[in-house]
């Protein structure tokens, strides 16, 4: 197999608030000899709320990042479900319609970019899933999990609105599927999961199918799909303490040793919220909550430090 | 050619309740061989009419236009006369397949739920064109399809509900006013002939009800059978209220434009210096128990540590080039 490569976008979380989240996936990726190269030119993708205020604006930043990646000739690869989202909301839009790419495409010749639609972007979970492989990931093993009981929490922006993550996220892509291909071709059907092994936001399996080959073993529990409510966050806490609440709690009474999120937004508000969230929903909340990265590598034996564990704030001190 | 019929034998799950009756909800168990072409309205018929006539849900059309017929099925809101059985199988790898109503809360008997809420929240929104309309024109109104364009996706709604009863937002604050409002509140603002725009643009702007107690949880967009995409519609919502300089000045739109300055000046967010400009001075101060436990676990960056995009001249440049909106 061809040695992986992708350009790495951070998103702006992992440089700040979530340090741990950069350092556990540069350690994942150096020991399984995937080599990412920084976008240190990237800036924020807006996180939903820049779109909010200015769209245009928004397009054209998104736009830029992709720009670097193309630059480089790689696929862009994201850590971030948000990001991931935003990013690929960013592609869609510019990839069906020339008139606003035109636009975009004018704004960035200011300085000197142009957007092309050649980089492909997906989230780390699937590149580790399905370019580097579940298989091979498993005989990577050198601590299995076999004593936990891990709880997927999977983050609205990697699987919903799925039409959209099942044509970046997924292995298949578009010319695979369907008479002809193109637009037509592929399908717009929310949970065609018979043309890919991809998510069904229903039901989703890929962090349950990875926690399995890591031989820990994935709790079952109705939670797993929600949302943890981060966007609203600040304007609506009630509202936010509340979905990261019942989602943390469902997962403890489902014996839950700890949880693990491929987002660094759902992250926070599930561990460093513990303490807000418990007087919300008057019970004791005490779960470590690992970053997709971390529990990757804790099972592939890299030393806990390198993974950053002692910054997260619900303890994970246990491994 | 063989004209057997090809069936696979499935297992429905079924909530029943009556709210006359039953103290407590429970299911039942049915079994049938489904051909590939049934579709989960047949399921409900053939359930009543083959093994209890008591069993009761809402159907009228039969066309996906009514909006009546929507349950969910393994969790799934589906459109009962478009959702096709066999697809529920093979996106499910299951025989079984569990037949809930939309909002167990809310149900009176079986998959019939009570909608008053949605309907109340609908009617505040001014939910019909409201024009100066000449009784006797002498041409047509003309809309061009540029104009039409705005407005279809949203208009394509059938208010069946799927996408308000799958709303996380809808379940923990009973005020929301929930994404096919939001929707139809867009389709009718989005109206070159309308001249209410203000007025529901007033009414979705509160903290509370409004379009800022959204999460982005995007399970509106997933849950609609008619591809409205209530989320977008939000958002549409959202750079409405700049547009039309109708944002006010509290934590949700500070939030908003807090992006373009942090972009601004570090290409990054400045994510402590975000929930300040948020907040304000005083409001931040209730965040300061997160914040020392995340400074004392390195999860703060110092302002003169504050990371920058390389090449920022360049974000700088777009920035001011490419802003449309002012606040
Ligand atoms: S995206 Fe917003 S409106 Fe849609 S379901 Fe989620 S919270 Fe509700
Ligand atoms: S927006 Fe879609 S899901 Fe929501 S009520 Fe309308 S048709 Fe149903
Ligand atoms: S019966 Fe009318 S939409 Fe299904």
């Amino acid at each position: 197999m061809a040695e992986l490569k992708y350009a790495l976008y951070t998103g702006c979380t992992a440089r700040e608030s979530t340090p741990e989240l950069l350092m556990s996936t540069m350690a994942v990726a150096k020991k399984l000899g995937i080599e990412l190269i920084l976008l240190d030119e990237a800036s924020c993708c807006g996180a939903s709320h820049l779109q909010d205020f200015d769209d245009f604006l928004s397009l054209v930043l998104n736009a830029r990042n992709i720009c670097y990646a193309e630059k480089l000739g790689l696929p862009m690869v994201t850590i971030c479900n948000t990001c991931q989202l935003n990013t690929v909301m960013t592609k869609e839009r510019l990839d069906s319609d020339e008139d606003l790419k035109s636009q975009v495409n004018e704004k960035l010749a200011e300085v000197g970019l142009e957007y092309k639609g050649t980089s492909s972007v997906r989230h780390f979970l699937y590149a580790l899933i399905d370019d580097y492989g579940l298989d091979k990931l498993a005989e990577k093993v050198e601590k299995p999990l076999s004593d936990f009981n891990v709880a997927a929490f999977y983050g609205c922006h990697n699987i919903r609105p799925s039409h959209i993550h099942h044509k970046h996220n997924s292995k298949v892509i578009e010319k695979d599927v369907g008479e002809g291909g193109g637009e037509e071709g592929f399908t717009t059907d929310p949970m065609m999961a018979k043309y890919n092994n991809n998510e069904n936001p229903y039901n989703p399996n890929s962090l349950d199918r990875l926690i399995e080959a890591l031989q820990g073993k994935s709790v079952d529990y109705d939670s797993k799909n929600k949302c943890c409510g981060f966007h609203a966050d600040l304007q609506a806490p009630k509202t936010a303490n509340r979905l990261t609440g019942t989602a943390l709690l469902d997962a403890i009474d489902n014996d839950a040793d700890m949880m693990v999120t491929p987002c660094p937004l759902c992250h926070l508000n599930m561990d460093v919220k513990q303490h807000a969230v418990a007087k919300e929903m008057g019970r004791d909340i005490a779960l470590p909550v690992l970053h997709l990265p971390q529990l990757v590598g804790l099972a592939l034996g890299i030393d806990p430090k390198e993974l950053g564990l002692q910054h997260n704030v619900s303890e994970a001190t246990f491994v | 050619m063989s004209t057997e019929r090809i069936t696979k034998k499935l297992t429905f799950k079924t909530f029943r309740f009556n709210a006359e009756t039953d103290f407590l909800p429970y299911f039942k168990t049915y079994e049938m061989e489904v051909g590939k072409d049934e579709l989960v309205l047949d399921i409900l018929n053939r359930i009543k009419w083959e093994f209890d006539g008591s069993f009761s849900y809402r159907r009228s059309c039969r066309h996906g236009i009514c909006g009546s017929c929507s349950i969910k099925v393994n969790g799934k809101p589906v459109l009962s006369c478009k959702q096709n059985v066999w697809e529920l199988v093979d996106i499910f790898k299951t025989d079984t397949l569990l037949l809930e109503p939309q909002s167990k809360k809310r149900v009176v008997k079986d998959m019939i739920i009570d909608k008053k809420d949605f309907w109340d929240k609908h009617a505040r929104l001014k939910p019909y064109l409201e024009a100066e309309i000449d009784e006797h024109p002498e041409k047509e109104i003309l809309v061009s399809p540029e104009e039409a364009e705005e407005l279809l996706e949203a208009d394509y709604c059938i208010q069946c509900g799927n996408c308000y009863y799958a709303c996380p937002v809808v379940e923990v604050n009973e005020e929301y006013f929930g994404p096919a409002q939001f929707a139809k509140a867009y389709r009718f603002n989005a109206d070159v002939r309308d001249t209410a725009k203000r007025e529901r643009l007033e009414a979705v702007r509160p903290m509370g009800p409004g379009v800022w107690d959204c999460v982005k949880c995007f399970e509106c967009a997933e849950a609609c059978p008619k591809d409205v995409n209530p989320i977008e519609k939000i958002t549409k919502l959202h750079n409405q209220l700049f547009e039309e300089g109708m944002a006010e000045d509290n934590v949700a739109t500070r939030h908003a434009v807090g992006f373009k300055h942090s972009i601004k000046k570090h290409g990054l967010l400045d994510e402590g210096e975000l929930v300040r400009y948020s907040e304000g001075n005083i409001g931040v101060l209730k965040h300061l128990p997160e914040a020392i436990a995340m400074f004392k676990k390195g999860k703060i960056v110092m302002p003169w540590n504050m990371p920058k995009s390389k090449n920022l001249d360049e974000i700088k440049t777009l920035v001011k080039s490419s802003s449309k909106v002012k606040f």
